[in-house]
């Protein structure tokens, strides 16, 4: 197990026919298309590093949560991109910076100055990865939830977590879902119940007005709101215009979605539980992760969402979330939906 | 033509006055924004806005910039806000 034959996709062959406990702190001499160097296992099994078009040369993807880079690291992954990189970067559509143009025999000296600023590597391959969220609640005044600050728990937690396939999870802080929760295996969305009191209430009618959703009527003669919460979307706007205070926050936490992916066979995920606290998210993707693992066993390469569409799987589910989340899981949940484009005349 | 009061205070003075009602967003909250940064705290903005997104916006926005909203009116497709400068 000390050296790499020649292959073209190295990062893919390596990374997923080892187990971990293999690749642990090995350096080998790796030969890749005929050229030889060391390459530690323990960098890349996190699979960060991939094949380019041009011989010998990989881009390297920045382990980056929440899209989020402090200023001072960012100088410094500049400084190391222009050392062993091409002209420019490459921001990944999951918010990851990419160092395109490496040469795997940099690996290690780029892996090292990185660390000096605590810049860590991405991943690929069949694993929990980086998670994606919106620009956050500190300043986005849509947002609800702090979702910067969730991409952190869940990177520290979960990233790098073996899995059949890839598994993504984001974060957005509101309805208007930028971090696009709909399509990814594990979303969770920002949702604030608005509650409504009589005394301060004046009959303005501003919340009419603000609400996008056509969930709040003015009452003919008072002006007061008639509130539909079949068409609420949880996204506070009422709240936020009220100029009395009359609107409060209720229930305050994340709408969860699950099973969806996009790609060659794109699913929209399932509405499977509302209003999970921050403390409850961690436990929420554990017991997915636990189901995902043990009803993926022999089926290989198989994405969560396709399994949900397996009769009974999303019940089952459904019943594991309900031991830890009570009533907040949607018993009534539809399995993912499959939007491939031949499905279409 | 609906009357609706937010301020116990039927009479409430104003400092000055904008007619924005063929503004748009983000100009209506612009507009109100710099009307209302030359007011001292305490003093009151007249806002004449269109219905639907530009009342919707400068609500929100005026609440979170620290402002508050004394009393508004419903007057067919326009809204007339009192703003007071926070």
């Amino acid at each position: 197990m000390s050296k790499i034959k020649s292959k073209k996709d190295m990062r893919i062959t390596v990374d997923h026919n080892l187990e971990e406990n293999v690749k642990k702190k090995i350096v080998v001499d790796a030969e890749i298309e005929g050229k030889v160097g060391k390459i530690d296992f323990n960098e890349l099994k996190s699979g960060g590093f991939i094949k380019q078009r041009q011989k010998d040369l990989f881009t390297a993807r920045m382990r980056c949560p929440g899209g989020r880079i402090p200023v001072k690291k960012l100088k410094k992954i500049a400084e190391i991109a222009e050392k062993y990189g091409g002209e420019y970067v490459h921001l990944s559509f999951r918010q990851s910076l990419e160092i395109p143009y490496v040469n795997y025999k940099s690996f290690n000296k780029m892996i090292e100055e990185l660390k000096e600023v605590d810049q860590n590597i991405a991943s690929c391959g069949p694993r929990v990865r980086v998670p994606t969220a919106c620009s956050g609640c500190e300043y986005n005044p849509n947002g609800l939830t702090d979702t910067q600050k969730m991409a952190q728990v869940v990177n520290e937690k979960f990233f790098g977590y073996r899995c059949n396939h890839k598994f993504k999870i984001s974060f957005s802080g509101c309805p208007i879902d930028c971090a696009r929760t709909n399509e990814m295996d594990l979303g969770f969305q920002g949702a604030v119940f608005p509650e409504w009191n009589e005394d301060p209430c004046t009959g303005c009618t501003i919340c009419a007005s603000a609400c996008l959703e056509g969930a709040i009527v003015p009452h003919p003669q008072t002006g007061k709101p008639i509130f539909d919460v079949s068409k609420c979307l949880y996204c506070s706007d009422c709240i936020r215009a009220c100029p009395t205070g009359a609107w409060q926050p209720g229930k305050i936490g994340h709408v969860v979605r699950i099973g969806g992916r996009h790609g060659r066979h794109p699913l929209n995920g399932s509405v499977i539980a509302k209003f999970i606290t921050d403390e409850e998210v961690p436990k929420v993707i554990e017991i997915v992760l636990e189901w995902y693992k043990k009803n993926g066993e022999g089926k290989g390469r198989v994405r969560i969402g396709e399994i949900l569409m397996e009769p009974g799987k999303l019940e089952s589910l459904v019943k594991e979330l309900e031991k830890a989340i009570g009533g907040k899981v949607i018993k009534s949940a539809k399995p993912p939906h499959a939007v491939h484009i031949n499905q279409y005349d | 033509m609906s009357n609706v009061k937010v301020s116990a205070n039927t009479d409430i003075g104003v400092d000055d006055s904008i007619n924005l009602s063929n503004e748009v967003c983000p100009m209506t909250f612009v507009l109100t924004k710099m009307k209302l940064d030359a007011l001292k705290p305490g003093q009151h903005l007249e806002v004449v806005l269109p219905a639907g997104e530009p009342v919707r916006n400068v609500s929100i926005s005026v609440k979170e910039e620290g402002h508050k909203v004394l009393k508004v009116e419903k007057m067919g497709d326009f809204f007339r806000l009192i703003i007071e400068k926070g």
